[in-house]
């Protein structure tokens, strides 16, 4: 009974491919691996020699499920490289493209991916077929469904927006494309604010950790695209520092970078639950009402809790979507002229992805050809997090059987919304047991 | 065994955004229609039961990149009555395929630094260079309409429908000005298959090739015509060799373009 091993050789409802593997040695956790076993894709490697907009458009390939996130970062970081100033009403439409990709990642995330596990069922499709459970699936959908549909309006479509360049958008969209959305994204917040009581309801495993979480914080808004970079343990940098105080490393079990802080304590913890936590001031009135409605009060420690974040972001959203839509003002011109003299130049930018902190790096010639590109997905910089969370969880389930041992850790991994698919530059969750 | 005497449907993930697969739940309207039609009875980003096969429809997103994904499509193969290669990835070899142009090991040292712990293939492959493909569905990513037309085709016994004419077409039909013609924009449109809905020139820019060449295309032509609007010779080669730059004809197209 000593000595046990928790293997999932495949993780499901997570974005990519990865395994988990726990070893218990004599009743204590001998090893915890995240294997990830998606393959690489060398990402920045074949960056090198393309063009700044070809860049862009490449990037969003990292990640079908958060392509918008992608765009934003390069988008940025390349302006900053070539001196590029957007129009001034292209920030706001930005904003709101990304705030439609939150709505879709965090609606599949809480009802598709997430909900199963607290609710004792295999899947989303499965709740569907029960009477009882069929109505969230549902209202999940179509939440999801709101998010793209503003997605699409502005960028084209959902999965991999075409409108997004370095300086702008090839198109904005006429106001009354946006008007036409208002109906579903006012049903969609009170949707959301439903979303964010019933999250409340479920039963949450009973673990907290002392994290050192990290956002973008920004004075007068929710991060999304704009800020500086804050931790709760007191940092406080531009964006452009990021690699100072965060390195990348190597680990044998995987395809993805690992992340930690360039200090001896490591891990941190990025996405919504760090979000909320670091800007809950900042979060609109319905969704800071409703979490004073549920109590939940920042900091909350306890990680599966990030599906009530999520919810949070979800009623943010929709809030903020339709107070950018009431004040829409078509962006003219649409985007700033390509430079007329391109000079080498380097740029780094951090934007908020569904999953947290997304950073990239370039460096342009002056051919406005790329140099360089260093790309750290959220789910890099959760991974030894994750890892450090199972350290600490696991002796608490170890009582349980396999098959409930396996699927608490299985919820706990979950509960960050890994992408693996991004970290691949990154999954395999095996407990050891005889 | 499967629970249900329903057709059962799988979904497998090669080297990917996961953002074709992704198109499946992102049919919100229909999603549950289809769960209902068919078993799912594989598909591990949205599922955690996995039903053994064999499987009545496979959609394989995708390409081959590493000796387990090599292993992995054959077995998957062996599993699947139909087997459908979903998205530019599976059908081309994706925009991993620019790997294909130069030495991995130099990626992998830019990427990684251990890179001895890193397990590739030199090339990132289409599918079909290793099993036979019933059919492709275009794409970077898929289009919806494309995806349950497939699938509703499938279950009544006839052949999808899929357009093999150009983005052109598709631009004319919907009355959106020609950008080459109107703006001297160098537009991808006349090479490249319909299916996406001709999104780009909507939206004031060139079309960039997601869905790949179309039939009856003439790359040579088509990019002699961008340098007259004022591109380099790298600039062309660019063009073609993309997402869907490992497919023969964009090959030959940049091959052209690569020479002096």
């Amino acid at each position: 009974m000593s000595n046990k091993r928790i293997n999932v050789d495949y993780l499901t409802r997570v974005e990519g491919e990865g395994a988990l593997r726990i070893e218990i040695v004599e009743d204590r956790v001998g090893d915890v691996q995240l294997n990830i076993f998606e393959p690489p894709r060398f990402f920045e490697g074949f960056l090198r020699g393309r063009g700044y907009q070809e860049t862009v458009d490449i990037v969003a390939r990292i990640c079908g499920i958060c392509p918008v996130a992608y765009q934003m970062s390069a988008a940025h970081a390349l302006e900053k490289a070539l001196g590029i100033t957007p129009p001034p009403d292209v920030r706001s439409l930005r904003r709101l493209l990304y705030l439609g990709e939150w709505i879709e990642s965090h609606g599949l995330h809480v009802y598709m991916l997430h909900a199963p596990d607290f609710v004792g069922h295999e899947s989303g499709i499965s709740m569907a077929g029960d009477p009882e459970l069929r109505p969230l699936i549902e209202r999940g959908l179509r939440m999801k469904k709101i998010g793209n549909q503003l997605m699409t309006v502005i960028g084209g479509r959902e999965i991999h927006p075409v409108s997004v360049c370095a300086g702008g958008f090839y198109r904005a969209p006429r106001p009354v494309e946006l008007l036409a959305l208002i109906a579903e994204l006012a049903w969609g917040l009170e949707a959301a604010v439903e979303t964010v009581r019933w999250a409340s309801t479920l039963d949450y495993p009973n673990f907290e950790m002392a994290y050192d979480f990290v956002s973008i914080s920004h004075p007068d808004e929710y991060p999304v695209n704009e800020g500086r970079l804050i931790s709760s343990s007191g940092l406080d940098i531009t964006m452009e520092e990021y690699e100072e105080h965060f390195v990348e490393e190597h680990v044998a079990h995987s395809n993805a970078l690992h992340s930690r802080h360039a200090g001896p304590n490591g891990s941190y913890f990025v996405g919504p639950l760090a979000r909320v936590n670091l800007n809950f001031e900042k979060l609109s009135p319905r969704a800071r009402a409703v979490a004073d409605e549920i109590g939940f009060a920042p900091p909350v420690n306890n990680p599966f809790k990030s599906l009530i974040a999520r919810g949070l972001e979800l009623v943010h959203s929709f809030e903020e979507s339709l107070a950018i839509i009431a004040d829409y003002r078509e962006p003219r011109p649409s985007r700033a002229p390509e430079p007329a003299e391109l000079r080498p130049g380097r740029g780094a930018h951090v934007t908020e992805a569904p999953r947290g902190m997304l950073y990239h790096r370039y460096e342009v010639d002056a051919g406005g050809l790329i140099d360089a590109a260093k790309i750290v997905a959220p789910t890099s910089q959760n991974l030894k997090r994750m890892e450090d969370d199972l350290w600490s969880f696991v002796p608490g389930v170890l009582s349980r059987s396999l098959e409930e041992a396996t699927l608490s850790c299985e919820q706990l991994v979950r509960s960050y919304d890994p992408c693996i698919s991004c970290a691949t530059h990154f999954l395999k969750l095996e407990i050891v047991r005889p | 065994m499967s629970k249900s005497h329903k057709p059962t449907l799988a979904v497998y993930k090669f080297a990917s955004c996961d953002g074709c697969q992704l198109s499946l739940l992102d049919c919100e309207d229909e999603l549950l229609a289809i769960a209902g039609a068919v078993e799912i009875a594989y598909f591990a980003e949205a599922r955690r039961q996995m039903l053994d096969g064999p499987y009545d429809i496979t959609l394989v997103e995708g390409s081959v990149t590493t000796d387990e994904e090599l292993e992995r499509i054959r077995e998957v193969r062996r599993q699947s009555r139909f087997l459908v290669a979903i998205g530019a990835c599976a059908v081309a070899g994706g925009i991993q395929a620019l790997r294909n142009w130069t030495d991995v090991n130099d990626y992998i040292d830019v990427v990684y630094a251990r890179p001895e712990y890193i397990d590739t293939l030199d090339r990132s492959r289409p599918i079909s260079d290793f099993v036979p493909v019933d059919f492709e569905l275009r794409g970077c990513p898929i289009s919806k309409s494309q995806l349950l037309e497939l699938i509703t085709a499938l279950l009544i016994g006839r052949k999808p429908r899929v357009p093999a004419h150009s983005v052109c077409l598709s631009c004319k039909r919907q009355g959106t000005v020609c950008l080459m013609v109107a703006q001297g924009v160098p537009c991808l449109g006349p090479a490249t298959q319909a299916g996406c809905g001709a999104i780009c020139p909507a939206y004031n820019r060139g079309c960039y090739g997601c869905f790949g060449p179309h039939e009856a295309l003439n790359p040579v032509s088509l990019g002699e015509r961008f340098i007259e609007l004022g591109q380099n010779r790298d600039q062309v080669a660019r063009a073609f060799r993309s997402y869907n730059g490992y497919h023969p004809a964009f090959q030959a197209a940049t091959r052209h373009f690569s020479e002096e």
